[in-house]
């Protein structure tokens, strides 16, 4: 073997041996590099009752309803299995829309109700011009009507 | 005018995020020139060294 | 044979002499790509459904963050071609990308955050993808001071090599950050495979400033690596040719 031979198989040795060590090392710690638990992890248990913890998921249509005279809201946050309601006292992120993504930091309650002292808003990759989205809402509630109240 | 200024509302977020922008991209080319200027110089006076000890 | 453009790209001064001509053949392109760009990007692109003006930072953001994990894999795969070649032209370049990659690295996550602020609701959050690209930070801020710690160039280049090629491993890792995990940051829009998520008007302004970001990389690393070669080549005829000294000085 050139010692060219051997300085290439080196550097291809390192590279898969970081490689390897890295993709165990986030395997052992996939729970911890998780950023949120959707409904469906919190109805299967994985969250230890009075942990803090991330939840994330879609705001149900037509579940926010407000507190009148204060901050408080009150929402369901749904992954189209399993629902969570959501309880928060403070100013919502622009991009809080009911049917949009939301990450909530904050701890289960004893009757099952997620306090939140934190509420994040997450987008999806999608960008389009207000007319687009309009004309796209119509067709779809036209075609779709039904469908959302199916499960 | 004012109205793009104002980018719907967003300009304080918009605004700084262009200027950071053309502060990185325009040290980088400063950066880079005064590098191969600096690797120039230091080799012009070594060639000179040498020259003059010749 | 197939390896005599590899040798030749491989020749110092044929390598100077290359970057010279070819820098205009970039910086020119760059400048005229990204001013279209912003214009179509600004003024010409139609606001979004959500996020409305507010999405114009992508313009800036994104391009940024496609060079801070480009400008790695440019450096890493240079340093591994130096390790094994020992070819100083692959060290200079390897060692021009490192202050590039590092800055825009730092824009992205500063355009990042300024553009989470109003979305998400937050500045920071230690979410997957952000928690990655901070690593790359760290990363690029290592290999500078790793060089820096050591005043042999070529020691400088072998030690720093490990390390850029060590670190190539967090590149797959950022990219694909926001599909293997839950996180805050959302899918890619452009990078990834089939249609990209996003109209004709917003999307041209985004792919010409991609271009015009890489082009304008191009060209500082062809000026950068012309300096790094005249530092390591001490005692070549060429540096004096190339670095303009006369022959009467």
């Amino acid at each position: 073997m050139t010692p060219r031979r051997r300085r290439l198989f080196w550097v291809l040795g390192i590279v898969a041996g970081v490689g390897i060590a890295g993709a165990l090392a986030l395997r052992a710690f996939q729970q911890n590099v998780m950023f949120y638990f959707d409904p469906s992890r919190i109805a299967a248990g994985e969250v230890k009752p009075g942990q803090r913890f991330r939840l994330g998921g879609m705001v149900e249509q037509g579940s926010v309803s407000r507190t009148p005279g204060s901050l408080e809201v009150r929402f369901v946050v749904t992954d189209f299995k399993h629902q969570v309601a959501v309880r928060y006292d403070n100013v919502l992120p622009d991009l809080f829309r009911e049917g949009a993504g939301v990450v909530a930091h904050g701890r289960l309650d004893a009757s099952g109700t997620f306090v939140a002292d934190e509420v994040l808003a997450k987008h999806d990759e999608k960008y389009m011009p207000p007319e687009v989205a309009r004309s796209l809402q119509a067709g779809k509630s036209a075609a779709a009507a039904p469908s959302g109240e199916a499960r | 005018m004012l109205k793009f200024l104002a980018m719907g509302g967003y300009a304080r977020y918009v605004w700084p995020c262009y200027v950071l922008t053309a502060a990185v991209v325009g040290l980088n080319i400063r950066w880079a020139l005064r590098s191969l200027h600096s690797a120039r110089a230091a080799a012009r006076r070594r060639i000179a060294a040498v020259r003059a000890a010749s | 044979m197939a390896w005599v453009w590899f040798h030749r790209f491989g020749s110092p001064p044929h390598f100077y002499r290359l970057a010279t001509r070819l820098t205009p053949w970039f910086a020119w392109p760059a400048a005229l790509l990204c001013l279209a760009g912003l214009i179509g990007g600004l003024v010409l692109a139609p606001p979004d459904y959500q996020q409305g003006d507010g999405f114009r930072i992508i313009y800036v953001h994104a391009p940024a963050a496609w060079l801070s994990l480009m400008v790695y894999v440019v450096m890493a795969t240079s340093a591994a071609v130096g390790l094994i070649w020992r070819m100083t032209v692959a060290y200079a370049v390897s060692a021009s990308c490192a202050v590039i990659g590092a800055s825009f690295t730092a824009l992205a996550l500063a355009t990042g955050m300024l553009w989470g602020r109003p979305m998400w609701g937050t500045y920071w959050e230690w979410d997957p993808r952000l928690t990655s690209e901070l690593l790359l930070l760290f990363l690029y801020l290592g290999y500078l001071g790793l060089r820096n710690s050591i005043d042999d160039v070529g020691r400088a280049d072998r030690a720093s090599a490990v390390l850029a090629i060590v670190g190539v491993v967090n590149v797959p890792i950022i990219h694909y950050s926001v599909i293997w995990w839950n996180s805050l940051h959302q899918a890619p829009s452009v990078m990834k495979f089939g249609r990209p998520t996003m109209p004709a008007a917003m999307l041209v302004p985004l792919l010409l400033m991609l271009a015009g970001f890489t082009a304008y990389f191009v060209a500082l690393l062809l000026i950068r690596a012309r300096g790094e070669l005249l530092r390591r080549e001490r005692n070549a005829h060429w540096t004096a040719e190339a670095a303009g000294a006369t022959a009467t000085g």
